[in-house]
């Protein structure tokens, strides 16, 4: 493997095969997970995390696994990591663990991960799937993140729990200013989304369909 | 006129392509067309007849039958006003008080929207056109007058954006966007288009607030099953009563209404199937009965809240609504039946009748697609007996 070939590997997912905005897997939790940067954050460390082992794991096992049971091993190994990253949310970051809720658990079901392994991690080798791995969590994780980012600030008025919006701008300290209510709303984190991907196919004119 | 052609002779090159404002050609053309009849006409090859009704002769009109929702509500405005902090007041200071109230909304409404399409016409290359026109002036009339000014911006942003524009602008669109911005406002700030105190200019941090005076709509007394509570039928048809700016008077909605049929603009199919959805839906109601709303007369539902608005108006947005004839019907009775479900049974939604349009707007091609295979399969039926 040459240098600029892990390279690709890496900076693919931050642009032309975004898993979110052109491959648009994982819309599920995006949409679900992003009220607030906090949960955000901490989702796109842990599907980046699963994603990356996943992919490493299977990459090491793919000469010995057999066709017609690869689907149970990649469950199982998906599986096997996702408790683990749900055990150390409990055990470390509580809150931010009750807010995610069944999402951590959800991961198994995170269509990135599975496409990942059968589209990388069974034809390469550990190190260039490792890459491929992280690449695409944090692919995944940014969108995630720009995502949480508009709906905490303009649904919120705060960043990381940080206020942003000063609160004399607020109609109850006699302002003018009122939080969106629609942009905690699922629909609206699937309108953003939307408006990102438009924003990213207009910037690269390769993903334009004819 | 000479002079004005003059003008736009001279201007022409600089605005056509290669010009030195070529990009701008669209806006050009908007305004050369809006002052003179346009150059491009039908090719006399082959035949054709020419109907002279156009884009913008059919919002004009549209326009024309809303004035009388409009004037009523400038003046409903300013005697609501009045009535709240308990003063006299003539007919003209109480229209004058209205118009005031209500112009900036109209301003910000029609500056915001056509700004936007001017701007996406220029990015398509797209000759500007006259869809936004109803619209902006419909959404100030579903509104509370006391929107704030920055709120009903976005709300226009949102509506002709994500509801027209990326749809592929007029004509596209599958929802009503006058709807879509009103329904952006009751999700996104629900506290200045729901509860008794925003449906009167002034009352939310008012004073001096006249006694005994709620400002609470009808539907609020209704929803709440205090239907002794209601205002007298006639007052509720004229429209003297608090609500969206337009929404309130039944007779001047029903003056727009026979403008728009006399015309042949909107369709009296879906305006007469969408009462008879919500009459239907409010005899059923009646019949069984159990609380004091469940029991008051169907009819009773036709002059309350933005039903007639929404039926003469925006249920009949020919872009959004079905288009076979079958289809109209079921569409109409759909939107009324789903409109009055919601008011009875919703605790959260006093009016209906927005959710129902936008839902049956979403089921509308469907609607259309059923209609038009029955009608095949009915004639594929009658060849095989021949």
């Amino acid at each position: 493997m040459s240098s600029n070939n892990g390279l690709k590997i890496f900076t693919a997912p931050f642009n032309n095969s975004n898993p979110v905005t052109v491959l648009v897997l994982g819309i599920c939790s995006a949409l679900a997970v992003t009220v607030k940067l906090q949960p955000a954050f901490v989702m796109a460390i842990s599907v980046t995390v699963v994603t990356g082992f996943s992919n490493l794991i299977i990459s090491f096992l793919r000469n010995t696994i057999p066709n017609s049971i690869r689907i149970i091993v990649q469950l199982l190994v998906i599986a096997t990591l996702v408790i683990l990253v749900n055990e150390i949310l409990k055990a470390y970051v509580y809150d931010v663990s009750k807010q995610l809720s069944v999402y951590v658990g959800l991961i198994i079901t995170n269509c990135i991960l599975m496409g990942r392994l059968e589209a990388f991690a069974l034809g390469n080798k550990p190190i260039p799937s490792f890459i491929d791995g992280i690449a695409n969590g944090m692919g995944y994780g940014i969108i995630l993140i720009i995502v949480a980012f508009i709906r905490e600030l303009f649904g919120s008025g705060t960043v990381f729990g940080i206020t942003i919006i000063p609160e004399s701008w607020y109609v109850a300290n006699g302002g003018f200013y009122l939080n969106n209510g629609l942009i905690i709303l699922p629909p609206m984190a699937l309108i953003i989304l939307g408006c990102i991907i438009w924003l990213h196919r207009s910037v690269n004119k390769d993903l334009q369909e004819k | 006129m000479g002079l004005i052609k003059e003008i736009f002779e001279k201007m022409k090159p600089t605005f056509s392509k290669g010009g030195k404002l070529g990009m701008l050609s669209s806006t050009f053309e908007a305004f050369e067309s809006f002052v003179f009849v346009p150059d491009a006409v039908a090719k006399s090859k082959g035949s054709h007849i020419h109907d002279s009704i156009d884009l913008k002769r059919t919002m004009s009109v549209v326009i024309i039958a809303l004035m009388p929702a409009m004037l009523f509500g400038m003046w409903n405005t300013g005697y609501q006003h009045f009535l709240s902090v308990g003063k006299d007041a003539g007919f003209v200071d109480m229209f004058f008080y209205g118009f005031l109230k209500v112009l900036p909304l109209i301003a910000v409404s029609y500056a915001v929207g056509l700004a936007i399409e001017f701007a996406s016409a220029q990015i398509r290359g797209h000759e500007v056109n006259e869809g936004y026109l109803v619209t902006g002036m419909i959404i100030p009339l579903i509104m509370p007058v006391d929107v704030p000014l920055w709120i009903l911006a976005l709300s226009v942003i949102f509506a002709v954006i994500i509801g027209k524009e990326i749809f592929g602008g007029t004509g596209m669109n599958i929802w009503n966007p006058a709807l879509l911005s009103r329904a952006f406002v009751f999700f996104a700030y629900p506290s200045k288009i729901s509860g008794d105190k925003i449906w009167i200019a002034g009352l939310e941090n008012a004073q001096n607030v006249a006694d005994g005076f709620s400002g609470a709509t009808p539907l609020s007394y209704a929803a709440a099953n205090e239907i002794d509570k209601l205002p007298d039928t006639v007052d509720m048809f004229l429209g003297i009563i608090p609500g969206c700016i337009g929404e309130t008077s039944t007779l001047a909605i029903l003056l727009g209404a026979a403008i728009l049929i006399f015309t042949g603009i909107a369709s009296w199919k879906i305006m007469l199937s969408t009462v008879a959805g919500a009459l239907f839906a409010g005899f059923l109601a009646n019949m069984f009965g159990g609380t004091p709303y469940l029991e008051m007369p169907a009819w009773q539902h036709l002059i309350m809240g933005g039903f007639a608005f929404g039926a003469v108006f925006m249920a009949t947005d020919p872009v959004t609504s079905s288009q076979t004839e079958t289809g109209k019907w079921i569409y109409g009775f759909l939107i009324g039946i789903v409109a009055i479900i919601i008011r009875l049974f919703n605790p959260g939604f006093p009016e209906g009748m927005m959710m129902a349009i936008l839902l049956m707007n979403t089921f509308a091609p469907l609607i259309d697609h059923c209609v038009i295979q029955s009608n095949v399969k009915k004639r594929l039926k009658r060849k095989s007996i021949l």
